[in-house]
């Protein structure tokens, strides 16, 4: 909250010339207005922003933008919304009055969340009782894409089924169970233990002082061994459609549970979901992914996305020996060829890549699809599913012994 | 000495060779007044770096650098106690027969002479300095927490020995290329900036710097083509330094002109992954030197 300007004691005229009087209101309204535009602000950068404005030339419209973004703006991905109000609000400081210009910054904020539909109080309400039971899958008798790569791009938001209290937490008991390959990768960092392979020198002389010098114990460490940063780029196109919600509630519970995970969406897009997942509330997450992915049971476009993916993203999230895991049916028109070069670009960049597949329904199956022999020789390893119909099943499927194709 | 103005900035950083745009210049002149770590992210070869090496040889002070790494702990990054001194020193003790006092042995072992500093010590100790952490992006998690305290603070807490605070607080540039978010806690406490590739003028005004005596022609063709190959489909568009690499790479080889075969021939200075020479060598490249030769008129 930014507190009102009575508030804020922020410096008064120094002896540089600097923010006093009007200029610390309008300041203290810029700040409000970014606020209200969905940048995280605080009194501590309004305070930077007036210091920062008594060290350049208040005359000069650029410098003192470029002022205000170096104290106010923490991402890169902020500037652009930055920029816009800094504009909007210099041109005319009265105008965060002016409902039409607030309502163009409302733009950039995004979509508040919903009162949660709390299915889980309901229940609390409810007691014991058992919920009516639900009828299986609406989706599958609304779209007849399932089981069939379309190239349209079909643009529709997903209903998901919030997840119940006892849902939650057998979720949250399966994903603990989750081995992923190459799961524990040593740091170089070290915790005590008395049994551990390594003299800790450290511990041993302060030990050895309270023993006035003898050394009666050598202190031991060992290395922490910690999971791999985990991406994992998981297919929602039309023939996905029976398979999403146990994704997603796969997606969620491994967001939460581990610290470095990245989820990506792709039908004929690529989304980031990962901070929209990270919302502990099941419920709010799957509300504010749904607002976000446009391409619900569309068609598949899975070199496009791969090759967007290895473009903008590859650098930023794959660094620390990440895992890749990738989840589709490999059903692509698109051109195979693309789709191969961008598989192996993604395969270089990663230490492993796995590839989930939840479309076999039998052992021993041929890759007969064009998309799937292109995707085939580029990962490290295949993992078929042969049943997906809940989270317990992908665990298992996950944590046991890989079939490597390299 | 520090710039009383934005412009006496942009001058010293131009000084050291450092071509900044007007943005990026009072950033730079805000860290330096209001005492602020200066956290500049951007794509690899932007000169992120290069601020901090032009800073400190501005200013003039000591660079210290601290190279950052998956793993990094206290030990390499901020002291160390020399362990065999210290055991040294109790069997000294012992034999001297002064070892009852435990106190006083206590003191002893853990005096500043068994102290080793690294980097963080070394830019908080001593003559006025300036704090290069480099890709930052590449350490893990709990060694951001750790910095939280020379950030805001400008000290290091020493269990055994007390606090170490500067008497000048060095002037800190980190530098992040991405690869990893860093976290909002690290960020709210530093004045940030966003290091693009810079537009066409400014790239020629930096050859002009960084490659004297390159053919003025020559210099605008290379721009031109590297910025047409920026705004194309590469998996890892060329940085400045790139640039700089290549129009010297022509200048070695007695290029008045770019031409296709030329081109070809030195598109590893260019660019550095095999995906990206195979699509662009060739008509790709022909075809961009064409443009760049219109574009540089």
């Amino acid at each position: 909250m930014i507190p009102p300007r009575a508030a804020l004691a922020l410096p008064a005229q120094g002896p540089g010339g600097g923010p006093g009087g009007a200029m610390a209101g309008n300041l203290v309204a810029f700040g409000r207005i970014l606020r209200r535009a969905g940048l995280p602000l605080g009194p501590a950068e309004i305070l930077a922003g007036a210091e920062a404005l008594r060290h350049v030339e208040i005359g000069e419209r650029a410098e003192v933008k470029a002022a205000l973004r170096a104290v106010m703006v923490h991402r890169h991905e902020q500037a652009e919304l930055f920029d816009s109000a800094f504009d909007l609000f210099w041109r005319d400081p009265e105008a965060g009055r002016h409902a039409a210009a607030m309502a163009l910054l409302e733009g950039f904020k995004e979509k508040a969340k919903p009162p949660p539909t709390s299915r889980r109080l309901a229940e609390a309400m409810r007691g014991d009782r058992r919920p009516p039971e639900r009828p299986p899958e609406p989706q599958e008798e609304r779209f007849d894409v399932t089981m069939t790569a379309s190239e349209r791009e079909r643009l529709q938001a997903m209903d998901f089924e919030a997840m119940s209290a006892a849902e939650i937490a057998e979720a949250k008991r399966e994903i603990r169970r989750l081995v992923l390959p190459l799961d524990a990768r040593r740091t170089r960092r070290f915790r005590a233990d008395p049994a551990g392979p390594a003299t800790d020198l450290r511990a041993t002389v302060r030990d050895s002082l309270r023993m006035g010098g003898e050394i009666a114990r050598i202190a031991r460490r060992r290395r922490i061994v910690r999971p791999p940063p985990l991406v994992v780029l998981c297919d929602i196109s039309g023939s996905m459609t029976r398979y999403a919600q146990v994704l997603l509630h796969f997606l969620h519970a491994v967001t939460n549970d581990r610290d470095r995970v990245h989820a990506f969406l792709f039908g004929t897009r690529l989304t980031n979901v990962t901070r929209q997942l990270r919302a502990r509330d099941a419920e709010v997450a799957f509300e504010m992914v749904s607002h976000m992915v446009p391409d619900w049971s569309g068609g598949t476009r899975i070199g496009d996305s791969l090759a967007l993916f290895n473009r903008l993203w590859a650098r930023r999230v794959l660094g620390q020996g990440a895992v890749v895991l990738l989840i589709t049916d490999g059903l692509e028109r698109d051109d195979p060829h693309g789709l191969s070069e961008a598989m192996d670009r993604l395969r270089r960049s990663c230490r492993r890549l796995v590839w989930l597949n939840p479309l076999l329904r039998y052992a021993g199956f041929q890759p007969r699809s064009g998309g799937i022999r292109a995707m085939l020789p580029h990962v490290h390893e295949f993992r078929p599913v042969h049943n997906l119909a809940s989270l317990r099943e992908l665990v298992a499927s996950l944590s046991g012994p890989g079939r490597a194709r390299a | 000495m520090l710039p009383a103005s934005v412009e006496e900035t942009q001058r010293l950083l131009a000084g050291g060779g450092y071509v900044a745009d007007r943005a990026l210049a009072t950033t730079v002149h805000l860290a330096l007044r209001m005492g602020r770590p200066l956290f500049l992210e951007g794509e690899p070869g932007t000169g992120k770096t290069e601020i901090a090496k032009v800073l400190a040889a501005q200013l003039p002070r000591r660079l210290v650098r601290l190279q950052c790494y998956d793993g990094m702990d206290l030990a390499s990054a901020a002291y160390e106690w020399d362990h065999a001194r210290q055991l040294m020193a109790i069997r000294l003790a012992e034999a001297a027969g002064d070892a009852r006092d435990r106190a006083g042995l206590e003191q002893g072992i853990y005096d500043r002479r068994y102290l080793q500093p690294r980097p963080l010590l070394q830019a908080l100790e001593g003559e006025p300095a300036v704090l290069l952490i480099d890709e930052l992006d590449r350490a893990d998690e709990p060694f951001e927490a750790f910095l939280l305290e020379i950030l805001a603070d400008f000290q290091v807490t020493i269990p055994e020995l007390g606090t170490v605070r500067a008497a000048t607080p060095p002037v800190v540039v980190m530098t992040s290329n991405r690869t990893r978010e860093v976290h909002d806690a690290i960020r709210r406490r530093c004045l940030y900036h966003w290091v693009d590739y810079p537009d066409a003028a400014r790239e020629r005004a930096i050859l002009q710097v960084r490659a004297p005596g390159l053919p003025e022609r020559l210099s605008a063709q290379v721009v031109a083509f590297v910025q047409r190959l920026r705004g194309g489909d590469t998996f890892k568009p060329p940085g400045v330094a790139e640039t700089i690499d290549w129009a010297m790479a022509l200048q070695a080889l007695d290029s008045r002109e770019l031409e296709p075969a030329r081109v070809d021939e030195t598109l590893g200075v260019l660019l550095k992954y095999q995906d990206d020479i195979a699509k662009i060598r060739g008509a790709e490249a022909a075809r961009l030197v064409a443009e760049a030769r219109q574009d540089a008129g």
